[in-house]
């Protein structure tokens, strides 16, 4: 029997099912939401190449037409039993399958900003989050609170990410990339707009990050503060005032503004928290945990149970892909060493 | 009136929504370079005269594009256009011509 239930039909759980289908192995998929892809269905462009996010959501969505996948939506995964050689994956309805091998691709979820209340958000509507953002620009619907073009937008990095106080120490490592990304397009659609971002370290570490964080500034004129806001709070005329300090300058630093843009980093989503917890394979924060971060990535202390995408840690779109590819290869090698035993 | 050894500090804080951003416009039309810096302090570095007195240019930089110009004009005149920290500068600002430049617009704005 080759076959391979895939938990999660975000970008990694589509690639590796289509890739495993094309070798001829029988793809179970499920997917907890009435959607496949739903983290991507209000992104308006992708980092960094800018092409429309559409479209990558259209050409994922049409791998899924292979009679070897089957795709169960509005289908949430409860339990996930090893069952001698093989696996048993029991559904919320209490149907179960059985398989040769699980891989579990369950995701992020953002940051909930409102844990961040010094910052305002769910509290004055000038505070929004890079995802709200993201929505307004995708139908170019840019406006404050009272509906008006913003004069100025303030972006905060590190909201919810590399902060102690959320309980979350490490770096969500795409919000940087995303508000430069983000400011260009708010200075596409509104030129006149002022936009500055607060930032505490810029960390450009992909491919052609570093040249576009250059032509924000050039071309742009995206101004760039270092230093992290502290709080927020709402003027009489329903703007928003924000207080950081300029740590290039050692200076105390105020400003109002019509759109302060909390960028909320990546956290574990509730699947993967619950699966990786009933699986025994959860590392630190929820995430999933692979056997080591260089040779094994994919592999977890279960045999037959593989990860892919970020289940395991923040990651990016093409990031996740690669890891989806990655996870395939392994996967194939376990099943067809798997059938060489059984002769 | 009796003084009784109190006074008043005025704030410290940069109130971006009172500063003028006039000069730094003009400095980006002379110099469009200026707006590349991402303030690594390279300049000051290499720089002779911040070696022996408190000139520091990348710190002038940072104070000139947040509106705070009071007291640049004087700072300014530490500098001996060597022109090392141009030839330093990861991003290639122009810094020689940004401090000429910075001189010649603060010194027309202080004019009148």
């Amino acid at each position: 029997m080759k076959k391979v239930a895939i938990i999660g039909a975000g970008p990694a759980g589509i690639e590796a099912a289509s890739i495993l289908a094309n070798q001829q192995v029988e793809v179970l998929l499920f997917e907890k939401s009435l959607n496949t892809l739903s983290n991507m269905l209000d992104k308006a462009y992708l980092f960094p190449d800018f092409s429309p996010a559409n479209d990558l959501v259209d050409k994922l969505n049409k791998k899924l037409l292979h009679q070897q996948i089957t795709l169960f939506t509005g289908t949430e995964i409860t339990d996930v039993k090893k069952d001698g050689k093989e696996w048993k994956v029991i559904d919320a309805k209490g149907m179960s399958y059985i398989v040769s091998a699980v891989l579990l691709t369950s995701g992020y979820s953002v940051f909930d900003a409102k844990r961040k209340e010094e910052l305002g958000y769910g509290i004055y509507n000038g505070v929004i989050t890079s995802i709200d953002l993201e929505k307004m620009i995708k139908y170019n619907q840019i406006e404050n609170s009272m509906g008006d073009k913003p004069k100025r937008i303030v972006f905060l990095q590190c909201v919810g990410s590399r902060d102690e106080k959320s309980g979350n120490n490490y770096c969500s490592k795409i919000c940087c990339v995303t508000a430069v990304k983000q400011a260009i397009e708010v200075k596409k659609l509104l030129p006149d707009t002022d936009v500055y971002i607060f930032y505490m370290d810029l960390r450009m570490w992909g491919q052609s990050f570093e040249e576009m964080y250059r032509e924000s500034q050039e071309k742009y004129d995206v101004s760039y503060v270092r230093g992290r806001i502290s709080e927020a709070a709402s003027t009489f005329d329903k703007k928003i005032q924000i207080k950081a300090e300029d740590t290039l300058l050692g200076v105390p630093l105020k400003m109002t503004t019509d759109l302060l843009v909390l960028m909320v980093g990546m956290e574990a989503s509730c699947g993967t928290k619950t699966l990786a917890e009933t699986l025994h394979i959860k590392g630190e924060y929820g995430f999933a945990k692979s056997l080591n971060c260089h040779l094994q990535d994919n592999e977890t202390t279960q045999q037959g149970l593989f990860i892919a995408g970020s289940c395991k840690r923040p990651m990016g779109i093409n990031e996740t892909l690669a890891d989806a590819r990655s996870a395939s290869v392994i996967i194939m090698d376990y099943i067809n060493a798997m059938q060489e035993n059984d002769k | 009136m009796s003084n009784f050894g109190f006074n008043i500090s005025n704030t410290r804080v940069i109130s971006m929504d009172e500063c003028n951003m006039g000069n730094v416009e003009r400095l980006h039309l002379e110099v469009p370079s200026f707006k590349r810096c991402i303030s690594c302090g390279a300049c000051s570095a290499t720089c002779s005269a911040h070696q022996f007195t408190d000139f520091n240019i990348r710190k002038l930089h940072n104070l000139y594009r947040r509106g705070q110009y009071a007291g640049l004009q004087e700072e300014l005149k530490a500098c001996m256009l060597c022109g090392k920290c141009t030839l330093v500068c990861p991003r290639g600002v122009n810094l020689r011509s940004m401090i000429i430049n910075m001189r010649k617009i603060l010194y027309e704005a202080n004019k009148r």
